[in-house]
């Protein structure tokens, strides 16, 4: 175990959280502003990558594919709104929960139905295939650097968005008085959809993204979803920094932890054992994390509205 | 008793067909239909006790598969253990056996999940809304993940039992030996519950959901009749799963899977909330679906999802909520 | 000592730059009613929820009985004696007016780990809870739910709720709220009455009511007490006008 490793596993751990930003960004901004917690954002994830493997199979471009992807979550998302969430606003959390997760079981049921049962693949795109060589000391994944990329862009974005610009404002007066800003006139229905649509957005490049590394089949939401939702509630949800800060975490703690555990138990336990135990903890560290960040901080690091 | 409610005679109706479900299985001459109706009638349990907690206590747990699980761990475990001639452990100088026996089997899976639920519950409590359902999920995908990559006892492949665990010299592998034991089951813990629902404490719990600040002020704490209330739903879910583990006689970390939480819940959603023979009805939709739909189409949980989405959207009281109206307290 | 029934000294609360208390001491004795009055954002919600434990005070401490509560949770303080009703009336709605007393009245059984037991069977418990509706004059709505009760029903019923609870002290949060004139009246002779059972620490911006109930009175301003004294000695106080007028 060298130095290199470690930064590499670094790197792999601050990709991991990058994805996970980009997947918790429109979680989060959807739970802050409307008060909705959405299972079904992982649907979004696999609708990204479909459409990203689709198009990019037909036209051979992997860019016009992440294109769809944008554009087909962003449209199933506001679909999805219109259609069933916005009913669900004035709804309890059972409801939205019962309801989003009915919405797992209708898209992905369809997506099978329409796709088969196979996973479809996704190729890297050719100009980021070959690794690059860091500082002289390692070859890494310029596709991998390229999430990182992509995600601290995002970031900045989303951070722009929200503090500079009349979108932002009515996004964080939406989050504190949802009567106040229907009375300045805002038409907070179109707000409601626009804001959804744009995590949506940010699901289904997430999932594109996601998609080259790995295949893209029905269910591949299934687990980035329940990762999001750690990451929100470690960072407080409505929160895009606590999301940011949270998905970090998690990547880092995730990566590193199954990298690092195994070895620190062979220093005191015997081969096999530590393999298994440490193999056993590494797997749930982060769900230890998100507890013990809960039993400290009940509402997550970052407190949303104030 | 001149005017019993239609939820009284609803629920009648229901013990009447579930007594007489093997008899009609050996008449249609499908002796698989008292596997299926076994399946519900645990399923039901399972919805049981995570009613008691959402329904009753309006503690909405996405986490009730890790006692599900661990129900159907204890069971395969000690099974396992006993069936290899193998010690479990010592403690103490006291050599720990596995057993076949269910009277052993049972209250220790009482016993382990009523323990776990006392940690988790204890943790998860201190929190509210949207965080509760998030931090019970997290505990389940805790043990689930464990349960995957601790190999000891399978790992992600499971654990087989190879025969029905015993109980009272029963012949327990006859389906319907074994359905009447569920179902014995099933009726003494629906008893217990309509008796706890209508005690003190029932009357405490419920008064949580509805205004916890209310409860604190007369002077009940709410966190004790919330953490017990807890512990006792994990209770009754793990004895779910401990006959969930005999009928299938193999356990599977998908037991403690987010959809296994998420089934348990949709039990308890399509039959009716905080009713007591809700999960009994969502559970027999449930399996009818996917059994019948199943065997029509294999995208039948599309469908399910569709039912789903029409019963919480415009019919919130469930079916035992369309048929019987609105909950009264009298 | 001994008359001292609850004793608040130096309480301090503040929300960010803003001290919802500050430096607050006020006490309760036997036999009194002790209002609290004071114009909007003086601090009165905040006095009564760290009294009755919702909100713990950043340093100072409460004294109940000669007891230090100042870290027990509300339920605890509500079972040493302290019954508080609420400004906007929270009360379990889905129960009917008598089920809301009789969660009360199991509360002071202390019975509310019986698991098999009826409770509907329980003759002596709702006899008692029964009682307290008639004291209020609500027993004709007993089996009336809570959220079909009127707003002032709603008000009757929280005085039931804390009859129930045998307190040795009351501490009301503005009871006269939306009362109307008749209400208010009815009330003010109750709760006229009301202090010979145990004391009444209530907040109330209805200056009739406090006027004539009174024994003494408390004026906070910005979170701090500037003066305690009787009803004459309030009206006739410059700092009071100033603190109300200057305010308008």
């Amino acid at each position: 175990m060298t130095a290199i490793l470690i930064f590499e596993q670094l790197l792999n751990g601050l990709q991991f959280g990058m994805m996970l930003f980009l997947m918790s960004a429109g979680l989060t901004l959807v739970f802050g502003v409307m008060g909705l917690i959405n299972l079904a954002h992982g649907v979004l994830y696999m609708v990204g990558a479909f459409a990203c493997a689709i198009i990019a199979g037909l036209t051979g471009s992997f860019w016009l594919g992440l294109l769809a992807s944008l554009v087909a979550a962003a449209m199933a998302g506001a679909l999805v709104e219109v259609g069933v969430i916005r009913k669900l606003y004035q709804r309890d959390h059972l409801d939205q929960v019962l309801a989003t997760y009915a919405l797992i079981l209708i898209f992905s049921g369809a997506t099978r139905w329409l796709f088969g049962a196979f996973p479809l693949y996704l190729d890297v795109p050719e100009i980021l295939s070959a690794p690059v060589n860091l500082f002289g000391l390692l070859d890494y994944s310029s596709y991998r650097l390229f999430i990182i990329a992509v995600g601290i862009t995002v970031a900045l974005g989303l951070y722009f968005l929200i503090a500079k610009t009349r979108l932002g404002m009515r996004i964080r007066a939406g989050e504190s008085d949802r009567e106040m800003i229907a009375a300045l006139g805002v038409d907070i229905r179109t707000l409601y959809t626009l804001v959804f649509a744009l995590g949506a957005a940010l699901a289904g490049l997430a999932g594109a993204l996601l998609g080259a590394l790995q295949s893209v089949e029905v269910g591949m939401g299934d687990s980035v979803l329940i990762l999001a939702f750690v990451v929100i509630v470690i960072g407080g949800i409505g929160s895009i920094k606590g999301a940011f800060i949270g998905a970090l975490l998690v990547g880092l703690v995730d990566t590193m932890g199954r990298f690092l555990l195994p070895y620190l138990f062979a220093l005191v336990l015997p081969p096999d054992t530590a393999a298994s135990i440490g193999g056993a903890l590494s797997s749930v560290a982060i769900y230890i994390l998100m507890a013990v960040i809960l039993i400290v901080k009940p509402k997550g690091l970052i407190a949303a509205n104030g | 008793m001149a005017n019993l409610t239609i939820e009284y005679k609803l629920n009648v109706f229901l013990v009447m067909l579930l007594v007489a479900l093997p008899a009609i299985a050996l008449i249609l001459d499908e002796p698989f239909y008292i596997t299926l109706a076994t399946k519900v009638v645990i399923l039901a349990l399972a919805g049981v006790g995570l009613n008691l907690a959402l329904g009753l206590g309006g503690l909405i747990s996405f986490g009730h598969a890790a006692f599900f699980g661990i129900g159907g761990y204890v069971a395969g475990i000690l099974a396992s253990h006993s069936l290899n001639a193998e010690l479990m452990f010592t403690l103490a100088e006291i050599e720990f056996q596995g057993s076949t026996n269910m009277l052993v089997i049972w209250p220790l899976a009482l016993l382990v999940s009523a323990l776990v639920a006392l940690i988790i519950g204890y943790f998860s409590l201190r929190t509210k809304g949207v965080y509760f359902i998030m931090i019970t999920l997290a505990f389940a995908q805790m043990i689930y993940y464990f349960a995957i990559a601790w190999p000891a006892y399978g790992g992600e492949d499971g654990l087989s039992i190879y025969v029905r665990n015993q109980f009272m010299g029963l012949n327990t592998l006859d389906p319907i030996n074994f359905y009447g034991i569920c179902f014995g089951l099933l009726m003494a813990t629906l008893f217990l519950l309509s008796r706890l629902k209508n005690s003190h404490f029932g009357a405490a719990l419920q008064a949580a959901r509805q205004n916890e600040q209310r409860l604190a002020a007369v002077g009940i704490r709410p966190f004790g009749i919330k953490l017990t209330a807890f512990v006792i739903s994990a209770m009754i879910t793990a004895l779910a799963g401990a006959l969930f583990a005999d009928l299938n006689r193999f356990v599977s970390p998908d037991m403690f899977s987010w959809h296994t939480s998420g089934e348990i819940m949709i039990f308890v959603i399509l039959g009716g909330v905080g009713r007591l023979f809700g999960p009994v009805v969502g559970a027999g939709l449930f399996i009818v679906f996917e059994y019948y739909l199943g065997g029509l189409t294999e995208h039948w949980a599309l469908f399910l999802g569709l039912v789903l989405l029409a019963v919480v959207l415009f019919a919130r009281g469930g079916l035992v909520g369309l048929i019987a109206g609105e909950v009264k307290h009298d | 000592m001994t008359d001292c029934i609850l004793k608040i000294t130096h309480l301090q609360k503040s929300f960010g730059v803003l001290k919802a208390s500050d430096d607050l001491s006020l006490d309760l004795r036997a036999g009194e009613i002790h209002a609290v009055i004071g114009p909007n954002g003086a601090g009165k919600s905040t006095l009564i929820k760290q009294i009755c434990g919702e909100l713990a005070p950043d340093s100072g401490s409460i004294e109940f009985l000669g007891q230090d509560v100042t870290s027990l949770d509300v339920a605890s303080r509500a079972r040493l004696g302290l019954g508080r009703t609420f400004q906007v009336s929270s009360l379990a709605m889905e129960y009917s007016a008598l089920r809301n007393v009789m969660l009360a009245v199991q509360s002071v059984q202390g019975s509310s780990f019986r698991f098999f037991k009826s409770l509907a069977a329980d003759q002596p418990l709702r006899d008692t809870a029964m009682d307290c509706l008639v004291e209020v004059g609500l027993e004709l709505r007993a089996d009336v739910c809570a959220a079909q009760l009127s707003h002032g029903e709603r008000r009757q019923l929280e005085i039931a709720v804390v009859l129930a609870l045998q307190p040795k002290a009351f501490l009301l949060d503005e009871p006269m709220a939306g009362m109307g004139a008749e209400g208010s009246k009815k009330l003010t002779d109750f709760l006229d009455k009301l202090r010979q059972r145990a004391p009444i620490l209530m907040v109330e911006h209805d200056m009739d009511a406090v006027f004539s109930l009174a024994d003494r009175i408390s004026v906070l301003v910005y979170g701090k007490i500037i003066m305690t004294g009787t009803v004459d000695q309030v009206r006739s106080d410059a700092r009071v006008r100033e603190a109300y007028l200057g305010e308008e």
